[in-house]
């Protein structure tokens, strides 16, 4: 019996969202007429795929039990960056894709260094990181520009036929593979799994002998490779660069994490978790506009009602763990008590 | 002799500033407004015009009223170990809340038309935004959460609702008794910036007059440690939340009091970012405890030089925003000890 409840408890939260997302999706079907379409499903990830890529780095953040509130300003400075090298000073995009990367994750790095070296709270360097980002943009232009390069604009129409007359975008696919290796480094690798630990406590991280200061860095590292990457997906739904691309990205991205079913205190989630939570916060937006007479800002509100149940879901799980603490695996972080480490 | 006599004020200036909290805000302020007289000589001119006083003084500490308001409030939640992210949304559905109450029309006897009395109005919005706190203060102290996350669902979900209010438009109000908070005048000041110190000198004496205060440090220090010792502090936790929304709300008037209309988009924009940057450039630890509504007050005040210093120079107002970075990072580095201990060790050996 004890397994089965192990596992139980560890899953709850990503078999909710799972089960959220379809019965979103299936309560969309009954209720609207064509609802029901492979493109309509695929669209989700089409248009949310730089939030897909970003809310990855995110998660990965928020598992360590930092958060990073720079992503959207980190994208909003690669499309910048991207369309001044691109459209003004004619540089290859080819080119320009791994320089603005390497911006990106720099970005992230130097965040990460700044909160591991000299133990700053993450939320308020990655809010200065979010200020000097988006005053960059401004730095380099404060209007839009666009870019008309031939290979921005292939790419953003370029789509994958999927059988039927279901199709993918690029940016979907780059999102998809994201996920994937985001799955793949979360619970294959050594660098995941200190990930894990350090969420669960990095007091017993540290006295397990693992490289808890290397990783915290790499994780920043690793959400700023992301949000640039995220940026680039932006330039190739939008063409252009602007200050004001993406703002407010990163109250989505925590928003699809948390509702992915991971824990803020971090230590317990998963990443494909966040890929469901990117799709809810999708479908909330597509049930809105098949609604019709329902106004945008519903979306939000529906957001803000999603992250207060699941915040109070986790309070449950959490509270549950500290009555059982020997046997629940999602025992809440407090600080003073290493004895995380009884395995 | 210049020099040496200057070394030697330097010399005193640190050892009051290592006993004194508000010196280093205050000299960053005197520095600041320095460069303001440099870059724009008439700038500390005060003038005495129809009846008040006018000048950019004035008009700093005029636009400043907002933000120190909200910093007061954001003062006393990161005071006990807290933080409310969601000011800023609820600036913008108090100033939805007396928009829509006030309402009002375009045409004759607009000016003096109110749908409610404006005390009605004000209550109103007011009432709204103690709400709000009352949410954030139960989320943290009933569901437990992490305040950053309590105040994030209202962050996210509030400028939907303050949309949901004013259905989407800007709402524009006629109304001219309702000027008076954002741009009237009482003897001779700004009468937000009199709302605003008064706020503060009304928390300031609660603060020392009564064992408020010293609840307030003790719940930040440790707030297990105080509980035990009898301290209210989930009571008092509650209401400076409360208290914190309330501030946000009377920011919220007298800024769509300001601009005579009510934004649910853009009112209050990145509040929450400003007030917190206040609040740690007032000295004010992030971790609790340690707090200092003066230097939240000078912080907002730097701020606002800033804003202004900017903007009267010349350089692209957007470039603010990088400024403000770059002051984060330098005072979120003084104030971490580790950075302290690297910058001290290199004089030991010397």
């Amino acid at each position: 019996m004890r397994i089965p409840n192990r596992v139980d408890s560890r899953f709850v939260p990503l078999i909710v969202t799972i089960s959220l997302f379809v019965a979103m999706g299936t309560a969309g079907s009954v209720l609207y007429d064509g609802f029901f379409a492979p493109q309509v499903f695929l669209n989700l990830l089409i248009d949310n795929a730089f939030l897909c890529i970003v809310a990855v780095g995110m998660t990965f953040v928020i598992l360590t039990g930092g958060i990073d509130l720079s992503v959207g300003a980190v994208v909003a400075l690669t499309t910048m960056i991207s369309a001044q090298l691109v459209a003004r000073n004619g540089i290859s995009p080819w080119l320009v894709f791994p320089l603005v990367l390497a911006i990106g994750a720099l970005f992230g790095m130097a965040q990460g260094y700044l909160v591991q070296r000299f133990r700053l709270q993450p939320f308020i360097v990655t809010l200065a990181g979010m200020f000097l980002a988006r005053g960059l943009c401004y730095v380099i232009s404060t209007e839009s520009i666009s870019i008309n390069d031939p290979v921005y604009s292939a790419i953003a129409q370029a789509r994958v036929p999927l059988g039927g007359h279901a199709s993918l975008s690029v940016s979907a696919i780059i999102a998809l593979a994201v996920v994937a290796a985001g799955m793949w480094i979360a619970h294959r690798t050594q660098f995941g799994r200190t990930v894990y630990a350090i969420g669960g406590s990095e007091a017993s991280a540290r006295l397990m002998g693992l490289p808890v200061d290397a990783t915290v860095v790499r994780v920043y590292m690793f959400s700023g490779f992301c949000a640039a990457l995220g940026g680039v997906a932006v330039t190739f739904y939008m063409q252009s660069g602007y200050s004001l691309h993406a703002v407010g990205l990163e109250l989505d991205a925590i928003a699809a994490v948390v509702i992915g079913g991971t824990l803020l205190r971090g230590g317990v989630g998963y990443v494909a978790g966040t890929l469901f939570g990117v799709l809810i916060l999708g479908t909330i937006q597509t049930l809105i506009t098949f609604e019709g007479t329902l106004s945008s800002w519903w979306t939000r509100i529906a957001v803000g009602a999603l992250l207060f149940a699941f915040c109070l879901l986790q309070r449950l799980f959490a509270t549950e763990g500290r009555e059982r603490p020997p046997t629940s695996t999602a025992a809440p972080r407090s600080a003073g008590s290493p004895s995380v480490a009884h395995r | 002799m210049k020099s040496a006599r200057l070394k030697s004020a330097a010399s005193t200036l640190t050892q009051w500033g290592a006993a004194h909290q508000l010196f280093w805000p205050l000299l960053t302020l005197a520095l600041l407004l320095l460069v303001s007289v440099l870059v724009q000589p008439g700038f500390l001119r005060l003038s005495w015009v129809g009846g008040h006083l006018q000048g950019n003084l004035i008009d700093v500490l005029n636009r400043a009223a907002p933000l120190m308001l909200v910093s007061t409030g954001m003062t006393l939640v990161i005071a006990i170990r807290g933080l409310d992210i969601s000011v800023g949304a609820v600036v913008a559905i108090s100033a939805a809340v007396a928009a829509l109450l006030i309402g009002g029309s375009v045409g004759a006897g607009a000016e003096q038309a109110s749908r409610f009395p404006l005390g009605v109005a004000i209550a109103g919005a007011l009432g709204i935004a103690a709400i709000c706190g009352l949410w954030n203060g139960l989320l943290v102290v009933k569901a437990g959460m992490q305040p950053i996350v309590a105040t994030l669902i209202l962050m996210v979900a509030g400028r939907g609702i303050a949309q949901l209010i004013t259905d989407g438009q800007i709402l524009t109000v006629y109304y001219a008794p309702y000027f008076f908070i954002g741009n009237g005048y009482f003897a001779g000041l700004p009468f937000a910036l009199i709302v605003a110190v008064l706020v503060a000198l009304a928390v300031h004496l609660v603060l020392t007059r009564t064992a408020m205060g010293l609840f307030v440090r003790s719940i930040g220090i440790n707030p297990v440690a105080s509980h035990v010792a009898g301290v209210r502090s989930r009571l008092i936790t509650v209401c400076l939340y409360v208290f914190c929304g309330l501030t946000a709300g009377v920011a919220g008037l007298i800024i769509s009091s300001n601009v005579k209309s009510a934004d649910a988009n853009n009112a209050g924009q990145l509040m929450e970012l400003d007030a917190i940057l206040a609040v740690a450039l007032g000295g004010t630890a992030l971790t609790g405890g340690r707090f200092s509504l003066a230097g939240s007050i000078v912080g907002a005040l730097i701020l606002q030089t800033l804003t202004s210093m900017i903007y009267s120079s010349g350089v692209p107002p957007e470039v603010n925003l990088v400024v403000k970075a770059v002051l984060v990072f330098a005072v979120m580095l003084l104030q971490s000890p580790e950075f302290r201990r690297m910058v001290k060790r290199p004089h030991a050996h010397s």
